[in-house]
């Protein structure tokens, strides 16, 4: 099992006496509001899943990232993990200070050791972080809506935000103790935002081939308009595993944080979280996290040559379909027959036929899956 | 010279036979390695760290817990 990025796996949870004196102190303390899904990176910063942050970015670390795809120290990351704030919450903090961040629906969530207060160029960061200023992408319309100011410095958890999905909640710590008990040595991490199709199945167990174990994990948080519910992503993943893979091989467990749909940059994010949580190597598909048709289709791929240094081995597929003749998923590289043969795995044309009631074939989606969206009265998100 | 904390130390120079070092300097040609002793240093700290027992952050109590709860929820 790989150690964790950077060498050592960040716990900054607080608990005992420690969690009790932060808690009477936050009283005093100044208050940074976070949205629900900001609360979630505030955790998984202090469950090591962001390792090796140990809190939001300062200044140095936040140009680095942007600039080199990586931290000042020269360890990988390729996202920016940013804490935001307006003028009226600058104008109660001070750089050495501590803060307490707060979740309006959960209370106080963590401790923030403010280490720098500082200004950043929206324009700039859209740029280096989506290749585009276009409103349109949803990364940089988040951006564009960003507050003004940045807070970098450390936090320390004091309570966890309650979940739907706790079941499907496991830290770095749980995952690399379950695959220690399960006796794999080799794991494969699998993202997505889907419910499965034969094609995801394909390229999972393609990959299962050569290693001990699948971890299946699906990014939970925000997503964009068209994407599938969360709770039909888990539902479909479980009808799955039980009827079509073995117990012993496949994990099921989510990641909590937003889509930043940032393509090449988020395909090495994944990478290193998934290395995080005891994988040793990542599946890359076809637009890795992208959207619309903002990213050449491989260059999520082609960016690992960056980081010979990842340390978690990046497996490439291209894209799959069904090939009537040959019986069964195929690609350009194994099937010899004409395209009249093939069904694509069309995300688009599979949505609009589950929209239309029409269940969609089983050379694309196992029956089983199928019917539990179906069930769904909309089983899609839909942002205001 | 960092090492993988990202502490500075003192070098230490190790001599490696010539066609070696000619070989290693165009393989990182292109490459995010900017000096032969870069990529040295980077291989064989990665065969070092693989070697090393991994250093838990938990106890044996905060084990015990985790497991019970993998169980409980019919990971293990």
């Amino acid at each position: 099992m790989p150690k964790p990025h950077g060498g050592k796996l960040v716990n900054r949870i607080l608990t005992g006496k420690e969690r009790e004196r932060a808690l009477a102190e936050a009283e005093k303390l100044p208050k940074i509001k976070v949205n629900d899904k900001l609360v979630k990176d505030v955790e998984n910063i202090a469950n090591g899943i962001f390792s090796p942050l140990e809190g939001f970015l300062g200044q140095e670390d936040y140009l680095n990232v942007l600039n080199q795809k990586r931290l000042a120290n020269g360890l990988p990351w390729a996202i920016p993990i940013l804490l935001d704030v307006d003028r009226d919450s600058v104008n109660s903090l001070r750089e050495g200070d501590d803060a307490v961040i707060v979740n309006g629906e959960d209370g106080i969530s963590a401790i923030m050791h403010v280490e720098e207060i500082f200004g950043f160029d929206k324009k700039e960061m859209a740029r280096q972080v989506f290749g585009t200023l276009d409103e349109g992408h949803p990364g940089v319309k988040k951006v564009y809506g960003m507050n003004e100011f940045l807070i970098g410095g450390k936090i320390d958890l004091v309570s966890r935000s309650k979940s739907p999905y706790h079941r499907y909640c496991l830290t770095p710590m749980e995952t690399r103790i379950l695959f220690r008990e399960k006796g794999w040595r080799t794991i494969v991490g699998f993202q997505t935002r889907n419910v499965p199709h034969l094609g995801h199945e394909y390229v999972q167990k393609t990959a299962l081939t050569f290693v001990d174990g699948v971890f299946i994990n699906p990014v939970i948080g925000r997503k964009k308009n068209g994407d599938f519910k969360d709770e039909v992503i888990l539902e479909t993943y479980e009808a799955l595993i039980q009827n079509y893979y073995l117990k012993e091989r496949a994990v099921l467990a989510i990641l909590q944080t937003e889509m930043r749909y940032a393509g090449p940059r988020e395909a090495i994010f994944h990478a290193i979280v998934r290395k995080n949580f005891g994988c040793t190597h990542f599946i890359v598909g076809r637009d890795h996290a992208g959207v619309g048709s903002y990213y050449p289709p491989y260059a999520a791929q082609e960016i690992f040559e960056e980081f010979p240094d990842l340390g978690i081995v990046p497996l490439f597929f291209t894209s799959f379909f069904y090939c009537k003749r040959c019986g069964g998923v195929a690609n350009e590289k194994t099937c010899p027959h004409d395209r009249q043969h093939r069904i694509e795995f069309s995300g688009t044309k599979m949505r609009e036929m589950l929209s239309n009631g029409e269940k969609p074939p089983y050379e694309l989606i196992r029956p089983e899956v199928a019917d539990i969206i179906m069930r769904w009265e909309n089983p899609f998100v839909e942002v205001e | 010279m960092s090492t993988l904390s990202g502490e500075k130390s003192a070098a230490v120079p190790i001599p490696i036979p010539k066609p070696l070092y000619n070989k290693i300097e165009e393989r990182i040609e292109g490459t995010e390695f900017t000096s032969v002793t870069d990529y040295v240093t980077y291989v064989l700290e990665q065969v070092v760290s693989e070697t090393e027992e991994e250093k838990e952050v938990y106890s044996e109590e905060d084990e015990r817990k985790i497991k019970e709860r993998l169980r409980s929820l019919g990971y293990l």
